[in-house]
């Protein structure tokens, strides 16, 4: 009896997930990319996960403690941007690097604007494209096998073949998380299987990639061709792991294919038509600004006010 | 005499143009790259407010209400033109580094702001020191944004290396990025500071209600005096 008289305030329904759950199963999803990166890199993969990951986490508690918050480090939120950013700095970087990238991308981009879920811009591709400002030489310095080796992106730019297979693989050169694409879709069915994130974002986002580059980057419907294109550079991971995240993509379904789409122009423009042969992180960051006006846009109407029967 | 300290404390501290009233942000952004820059577009802005408040208060009871607008921008455009004619004879490479933001400097709304809400309204000697606190306001709050991006962007202080030469610096704080970054935590900190000021004996309880079409709380209609 006691049960139905206790009224309480909404919501009712409430997720089986916790953010913290939904956090760490991010990280259990990003372990298989993180670890071909170790066994393909090296040690100094590691030390930059490692550092980048302990550099956001700490960087969170020094700031609430400091703003006098409350701490929230549990939410695991901090250690997925740290192994993000790591995930996206090229091997052999120094350690400093991910330090300066992760103090940005938590404070500055973070923080700054209120903590998780009020960042305008997913924290750690801001702290990527900061660093790519800053150090432009160091960010795109790819060595591999120990010699200064171009990305398949790059080779491709300049006309020479790849071989598909090792691409898929991963045994090529690239940032720490990205090269191989059979680890980051394996997280990747982790995710959709527990149901952290759906196909809406990273499928209109691949599709849309693809259909730009067959039109307009001048060689036509080479399956080769676009296949080195989807996995060779960080496209991959950007869709699955870094276009989905919670606080910069649209709430609603209209809005995430519209995203999607936005993903998609913006990478193949970036990748056809700017100096640099690759242009994931900037157009992530450039389309999570554009979020809000894309909520407004798709927000459904209520019933009979205008909307559709 | 209290009414020209106050003039220049409101001018520095209380209605710092850039960083309190957020005017002049064109050149503010633009020319910030390097402390150097700063000083020098602080004070050729700082000559022709006072100049032009100076001639503005002067001519405050001749110039007819209703052109009053045209008025001011033809005395200021003729600052701004004696200014940049004296710089590129006198200091060429500050003219070269301001570039177009030395003409602009006509358009700059602290100048205009200045001469409609104060200047011309306010006698003559209140009005030069106006000029003078606001300048002095604009030249502290470009200076230290100038600092600022130098050191992190450059790794030196008024042109002043102090790093070793290979030493990598955080090159986006002297490119247009980092002129946001830094005016935004600047202008948070002058917040931090005024709010704590607030409180021990009220920063607005000073303000008589002719200013208030230059003030940083407008919309208070003077509330904030009772």
């Amino acid at each position: 009896m006691n049960e139905l008289l206790n009224v309480s305030a909404g919501p009712h329904v409430r997720s089986k997930y916790s953010t913290d759950k939904i956090m760490g199963l991010v990280l259990l999803s990003l372990m298989p990319a993180a670890g071909y990166g170790i066994y393909h890199f090296g040690v100094n993969a590691a030390i930059l996960i490692v550092v980048s990951v302990l550099t956001c986490v700490l960087t969170e508690l020094i700031y609430e403690l400091v703003m006098k918050q409350d701490i929230t480090i549990s939410d695991l939120s901090a250690a997925v941007t740290g192994l993000l950013l790591a995930l996206n700095m090229p091997p052999t970087a120094a350690w400093w690097l991910p330090v300066i990238g992760g103090v940005f991308a938590i404070v500055f981009v973070k923080m700054l604007f209120g903590g998780l879920g009020q960042n305008f811009m997913n924290p750690a591709l801001a702290g990527r494209c900061f660093l790519v400002i800053c150090f432009a030489a160091r960010m795109t310095d790819f060595n591999y096998d120990g010699m200064t080796s171009a990305t398949p992106l790059m080779m491709i730019r300049t006309g020479s073949s790849v071989n598909v297979r090792d691409m898929v693989f991963g045994n090529i050169a690239g940032t720490v998380g990205e090269t191989s694409v059979i680890a980051i879709v394996a997280g990747a069915c982790i995710m959709l299987a527990f149901g952290i994130i759906d196909l809406k974002v990273p499928a209109s986002y691949i599709i849309t990639f693809v259909i730009f580059m067959g039109l307009f980057a001048g060689r036509g419907w080479d399956v080769n061709y676009l296949t080195a294109q989807l996995a060779g550079g960080g496209l991959m991971l950007g869709a699955f792991f870094m276009a989905t995240d919670y606080a910069t993509c649209p709430i609603t379904d209209r809005g995430k294919i519209f995203y999607g789409i936005c993903l998609g122009l913006m990478t193949g423009i970036f990748r056809c038509f700017s100096s640099s042969a690759e242009g994931v992180s900037f157009a992530i960051v450039f389309c999570n600004l554009l979020v809000p006006l894309i909520e407004k846009l798709t927000l459904p109407k209520c019933f009979g006010k205008g909307g559709e029967v | 005499m209290s009414k020209v300290i106050e003039r220049l404390y409101n001018g520095i501290i209380k209605e710092n143009p850039t960083l309190v009233l957020m005017l002049g942000m064109c050149p503010t952004l633009a020319v910030t790259t390097s402390a150097i820059n700063g000083v020098g577009m602080g004070l050729t802005t700082t000559v022709v407010l006072i100049m032009s408040n100076l001639l503005i208060s002067m001519l405050r009871k001749v110039i007819p209400d209703s052109v009053r607008i045209p008025a001011f921008i033809v005395i200021i455009a003729s600052f701004v033109t004696i200014v940049q004619l004296l710089l590129q004879a006198y200091i060429p490479s500050l003219y070269d580094a301001l570039g177009i933001y030395i003409p602009l400097i006509v358009v700059n709304c602290i100048i205009l702001g200045r001469a409609e809400a104060y200047a011309s309204k306010n006698k003559v000697i209140p009005s030069v020191f106006d000029g003078i606190g606001m300048g002095l306001g604009f030249t502290l709050g470009l200076t230290l944004i100038g600092l600022v991006r130098e050191i992190l962007g450059a790794g030196s202080a008024f042109g002043f290396k102090f790093i070793p030469e290979d030493f990598p610096t955080l090159t986006i704080f002297i490119l247009a990025p980092g002129a946001f970054f830094v005016l935004a935590i600047l202008t948070a900190l002058m917040n931090k500071v005024k709010a704590s000021a607030g409180k021990n004996g009220g920063a607005v309880a000073q303000c008589d209600e002719s200013m208030c079409a230059g003030c940083s709380m407008k919309g208070c209609m003077g509330r904030s005096v009772k």
